[in-house]
């Protein structure tokens, strides 16, 4: 039986305490999580150092501004962090994280992981325009009934793996009707334990409540089914694709803000990719005519090719998308299916190697031809 | 091309160069009958293949397109071909997953020594690609 930490607070509040008392007592120097920066749904990833900056801090926003996966790589890429720092972040950013981690791409040396049980969260447009704020209780109002919120980024409404892998805790709330009340938090190892000695608060036997749990993954999975489905719908053949491509701007916003995305010399933003007039020359005698710039549908198969297998389904891409491609659902659909083939949940496990760097003897021998 | 003139695909091959490159060489050599439809570009082990590379070929309208490399345990860098296939499997999966011709990829092993076995891959592989008929991205001008 895993240990539980109750605390007689909301859990947000609990949260908050527990941060502070983590950086007063210096268990960790620092924290890393959501910041308000004004009253309108701003926040931010922070680092914070001092307690008394705490008091703007919303581990539990509904919001993923950057996922923290890629944030908390550019913290640890040229080095881990010299000091304990407690981060809170959301399943996906966590399982992002460990991805990158498996890249080389940063380390997970001095970092503790706060979880929760996720409800997903709205897309940034909410929080540009401000309807964010207008819409918290009715989120937290569906929480508390392990109901999925409305109005949710699409890759959220149907993600399945709203529970963290790796967390050294978890914070309880999907289906958790006394979040107002109680704040209760799940010690998954050593480290969390280690951590919250001390904390005011009861000590618990207590594993997360798997019925809570089973009961809303099935409401997450018929949803993922009927995104899937439409999905499949639109994107069948080359004329589906260049449909739902179509209105690609070739800002490669998406590439940018995807977590898994981390080359920094992009084959896709070299001069290497643009085209010489003699292949425009070649192209126009073939086809009798060419959309300019070309290379729209190579970009997003290509990064389908290269994304797929580590994608964590975080709806990143799909969220700052200014044409509204449903990018998040093509890459979470066809990155499933690629991810069943070997067997691998990215971001499950930091010792269970990306499929692609890995290999049996004997296997896929079907192929072969 | 005339109408009545028979069509012939036009299939890139990328062929490593320690096997499946001696092997095409080989079959040159021994002078064996096999299609005008393989273009073939020499890479240095299979798995320098990004699937990047099939994409671009599938894109620019290439009827078919072959990776070819030495057999399972008999990389020159010891575990190269092993890398393909797995990249291969996944891009596989992918085409078919948003529904493009997967078929019109294929992944053989060839060694240095089967020339023949590199005519007879790349007859059966043109036959096949042939019953396919063109590639019709080539006509497509949204790219």
């Amino acid at each position: 039986m895993t240990k539980a930490l109750k605390i007689n607070k909301s859990t947000e509040q609990g949260i908050l305490e527990l941060l502070k008392f983590l950086l007063e007592k210096g268990k960790v120097k620092g924290v890393f999580t959501l910041k308000k920066i004004s009253n309108d749904g701003a926040v931010a990833y922070s680092l914070i150092t001092k307690p008394d900056e705490l008091k703007d801090a919303v581990p539990l926003y509904p919001l993923m501004p950057t996922n923290a996966g890629k944030l908390l790589s550019r913290f640890t890429l040229k080095g881990s962090s010299n000091e304990p720092v407690a981060a809170v972040v959301k399943p996906c950013e966590l399982r992002a994280f460990i991805e990158l981690v498996k890249l080389e791409q940063g380390s997970l040396e001095n970092l503790f992981f706060i979880s929760s049980t996720c409800g997903g969260v709205y897309p940034l447009k909410m929080a540009a325009d401000g309807t964010i704020e207008k819409n918290l209780s009715k989120y937290w109002d569906a929480v508390k009934k392990g109901e999925i919120p409305t109005d949710l980024r699409s890759a959220c409404k149907g993600c399945e793996e709203f529970k963290p892998y790796t967390a050294d805790m978890t914070v309880d709330l999907i289906g958790k009707n006394d979040i107002d009340k109680q704040c209760m938090i799940f010690l998954n190892n050593k480290k969390g334990e280690e951590l919250t000695k001390g904390v005011k608060g009861e000590f618990l036997e207590k594993a997360i409540d798997k019925g809570k749990i089973d009961k809303f993954q099935i409401k997450r999975e018929s949803e993922k089914k009927k995104l899937f489905d439409e999905i499949e719908a639109k994107t069948k053949g080359m004329d589906g694709l260049i449909e739902i491509f179509g209105k690609c701007i070739g800002c490669h916003g998406c590439s940018n803000v995807c977590p898994i995305c981390y080359c920094k010399l992009c084959e896709f933003d070299s001069s290497d990719s643009e085209y010489k007039p003699s292949n425009y020359e070649i192209e126009l005698k073939k086809r009798g005519g060419l959309r300019v710039p070309p290379g729209t549908l190579y970009y997003q198969l290509g990064r389908l090719t290269h994304v797929t297998v580590s994608c964590v389904g975080c709806g990143a891409c799909e969220d700052v998308c200014p044409v509204d491609i449903p990018l998040s659902i093509i890459f979470k659909k066809v990155g499933e299916s690629v991810q069943k083939m070997f067997e691998y949940v990215p971001g499950r496990d930091i010792k269970e190697e990306i499929p692609l760097i890995t290999f049996e003897e004997e296997e896929f021998t079907e192929v072969e031809d | 091309m005339k109408k009545d003139e028979e069509f012939m695909p036009k299939i890139l091959a990328f062929l490593c160069n320690w096997c499946s490159y001696a092997g095409a060489d080989l079959a040159g050599t021994s002078r064996l009958k096999y299609p005008p439809s393989i273009l073939p570009i020499r890479v240095m082990c299979s798995s320098r293949v990004d699937p990047l590379f099939v994409i671009k070929a599938y894109l620019g309208g290439a009827d078919g397109v072959l990776v070819a490399g030495c057999h399972p345990g008999d990389c020159h860098y010891q575990k190269g071909n092993y890398y393909t296939r797995r990249r291969f499997a996944s891009l596989q999966k992918i085409f078919e997953d948003i529904g493009l011709e997967s078929e019109r990829f294929r992944l053989s092993w060839i060694s240095a020594s089967e020339g023949p076995r590199y005519a007879k891959v790349a007859t059966e592989f043109t036959e096949k690609i042939k019953k396919l008929g063109k590639n019709s991205v080539k006509n497509e001008i949204f790219l």
